[in-house]
């Protein structure tokens, strides 16, 4: 009867967990949606303290554990900046991650407590569901560590080439896959380790040739792999509330990633492989001719008569630290424009930046409402009239050279057409290209296009400058 | 044409199917499980099935709801299911609630405390980041 029950409390939280991620549909029932999340996870833990009845002692270690565990994670959720949430993201799935391969082995080691088997007699099809499991969390933990790294600075967002990379991915691939059948068919602890470690090396060895332009689709890769490793865990526990929730997380996570790769015109499998965006590597060869091109600069003063005497002004934002850093003088300086009856709003690449939706995210907390962000779908009418186009730290995203060059590593990513408006004013810390490159690590080539002016500075010390001369 | 090596495989296929149906049929009986037993005597339906045809069910479901959300809602989504996730730390509880073995309940309660930082970390940062697109919506 106690099974019955607490598996009818497993499928309410399954159920629950549904209504979360339905609630993320629209911004008016998504704090909804987080608290059907929060009821669904204290009935699966409710239910499952039912079901274990742990003994006194038990029960103090569990309170230990939500104590040490809830704590840290309270702390972090609240002190994390919001600029450093994508490093936030890739550390959460490799605890996930981690927490499959632990839960696995507690289970390995104490199958009776999961009526799963016995000690070294673990029903066959628990230990197929524990293998893929292990493996996919191993995998999860690996390549979320890197990214992390990546992400926070601590290890160059340049794609590391290895050589045979392919050769020595396959080979432990194969590896992985052979311990983890003789592991099903010996049960052996010893292979359930060597399995870990496999697949901890392959994570690595996946990730690392993944530059940090592509970091959006590894996010919501690792996303849904730590989905999948905890459906996995769910079918050895045989545990509805965990096989729902993995396969939500996992195919979620799996529509995220292609409609991430869709933004930036990449396939998959074209990400996964490694190396700079797209086969046409041959990066710097637009940077060749840069001293017969004329660039044309202007100060805050002309940025801001422009700006002012325009009725359509479009914002440009790109993904990089200018954007962070200049976003709240610039919520300032639309509040300015707004009121001397300028229409201002902002346009975002979908899928620009370093996790899916990073800047709506970004934007939110700077107070920019997101009515003013411009759907995608609109944009090339949009800037088709519009008066002033202002690039800020988006150099790359409106580089012409994607549409044009083909020899430009950018060569297919989506831009947004700023030269179809009338001026294009564009803020860049210098104007020598040789240390101007952007965060995609290529020359900038908008700068040369006619219509532009270029704002030579930092781009919030800029934007407040043309902020105090538009008040003037 | 193609159709002999094709059956042929078939039957190849039913037969090692029908062999790990045994095999597994012969280690439950050893081995002897609660509930997934009751479940077969009842219906005389492997309980995996139910699993699997829940897991499938789930994973459309899935589908098309991460498909509904707007894309300026992709960074919650992402910490949202990650909280949801952690709901693997029932494993984690049964671990440390009623295994007997030392080792068992130190892997258990690591897991319980990766579950925790996830489950409260992943929730609240949530509920952050969703508090700033409400206010200004209004």
């Amino acid at each position: 009867m106690a099974e019955t029950f607490a598996a009818v409390l497993y499928l309410v939280s399954g159920v629950l967990f549904i209504l979360a991620l339905r609630g993320l549909s629209h911004t008016s029932t998504s704090r909804r949606g987080n608290l059907y999340g929060i009821v669904g996870m204290g009935l699966a833990i409710a239910a499952t303290l039912f079901l274990a009845r742990p003994s006194f002692g038990a029960l103090l270690i569990i309170i230990l554990g939500f104590a040490i565990g809830g704590g840290a994670g309270s702390v972090i959720a609240k002190r994390i900046a919001m600029t450093a949430v994508p490093q936030l993201v890739s550390a959460f799935h490799s605890l996930i991650g981690s927490a499959a391969v632990m839960v696995a082995a507690a289970v390995l080691y104490a199958p009776e407590a999961v009526g799963i088997g016995t000690m070294g007699a673990i029903r066959v099809e628990a230990l197929v569901e524990m293998s893929i499991g292990v493996a996919i969390g191993a995998l999860t933990v690996a390549g979320s560590v890197v990214a992390f790294l990546k992400l926070d600075g601590r290890m160059s967002g340049k794609p590391l080439m290895l050589p045979q990379r392919h050769l020595v991915n396959i080979a432990l691939g194969t590896a992985l896959v052979l311990c983890l059948v003789g592991f099903t068919a010996t049960g052996s602890h010893a292979l359930f380790w060597l399995g870990v470690i496999l697949a901890l090396a392959l994570g690595v060895l996946l990730i690392v040739p993944i530059g940090a332009a592509d970091m959006p689709v590894v996010l919501s890769m690792l996303n849904s792999c730590s989905g999948w490793a905890a459906a996995s865990i769910g079918f050895m526990l045989q545990n509805l509330a965990l096989i729902i929730a993995g396969a939500l997380v996992g195919s979620s996570g799996a529509i995220l990633s292609h409609i991430t790769c869709k933004g930036m015109n990449r396939s998959f499998v074209s990400v996964i492989l490694g190396g700079p965006g797209g086969e046409t590597a041959g990066a710097g060869g637009t940077g060749g001719g840069s001293e017969d091109r004329t660039v044309k600069q202007g100060s805050a003063e002309d940025a801001a008569f422009l700006l002012k005497n325009a009725t359509r002004v479009i914002v440009v934002l790109g993904p990089g630290t200018a954007m962070a850093q200049a976003r709240h003088a610039l919520r300032e300086m639309a509040d300015i424009l707004k009121k001397q009856g300028v229409a201002v709003s902002c346009a975002i690449r979908p899928a620009a930046g370093r996790l899916p939706g990073h800047m709506n995210v970004l934007l939110a907390e700077a107070g920019i409402p997101s009515d003013d962000v411009i759907a995608i779908e609109d944009i090339d009418s949009e800037l088709a009239r519009t008066d002033v186009s202002f690039v800020i730290g988006a150099n790359d995203v409106t580089d012409p050279a994607a549409r044009d060059d083909h020899a430009s590593p950018l060569f297919r990513m989506p831009t947004l057409n700023v030269n179809q408006t009338g001026i294009c004013l564009l803020v860049k810390r210098s104007t020598d290209t040789s240390t101007g490159t952007g965060y995609a690590g290529i020359d900038d080539t908008p700068i040369y296009e006619p219509d532009t002016m270029m704002l030579v500075g930092d781009a919030r010390t800029m934007v407040e400058a043309i902020a105090r001369a538009l008040t003037h | 044409m193609e159709s002999e090596p094709f059956s042929d495989a078939v039957d190849k296929l039913n037969a090692a199917g029908a062999a790990v149906r045994d095999a597994r049929r012969s280690v439950e009986q050893l081995v002897g499980s609660g509930i997934g037993d009751a479940v077969q005597a009842a219906t005389g339906i492997d309980p995996l099935v139910f699993h699997v045809a829940i897991f499938v069910l789930a994973i459309f479901v899935g589908c098309s709801v991460a498909r509904s959300v707007k894309p300026a809602l992709h960074t919650p989504l992402m910490t949202l299911t990650n909280a949801i996730a952690s709901v693997i730390v029932v494993g984690a509880l049964l671990a440390v609630g009623i295994s007997a073995t030392g080792l068992s309940t130190t892997f258990g309660f690591v897991a319980l405390v990766l579950a925790a930082v996830n489950i409260f970390g992943g929730f609240l940062v949530t509920q952050r980041m969703l508090a700033m697109y409400k206010t200004k919506d209004r």
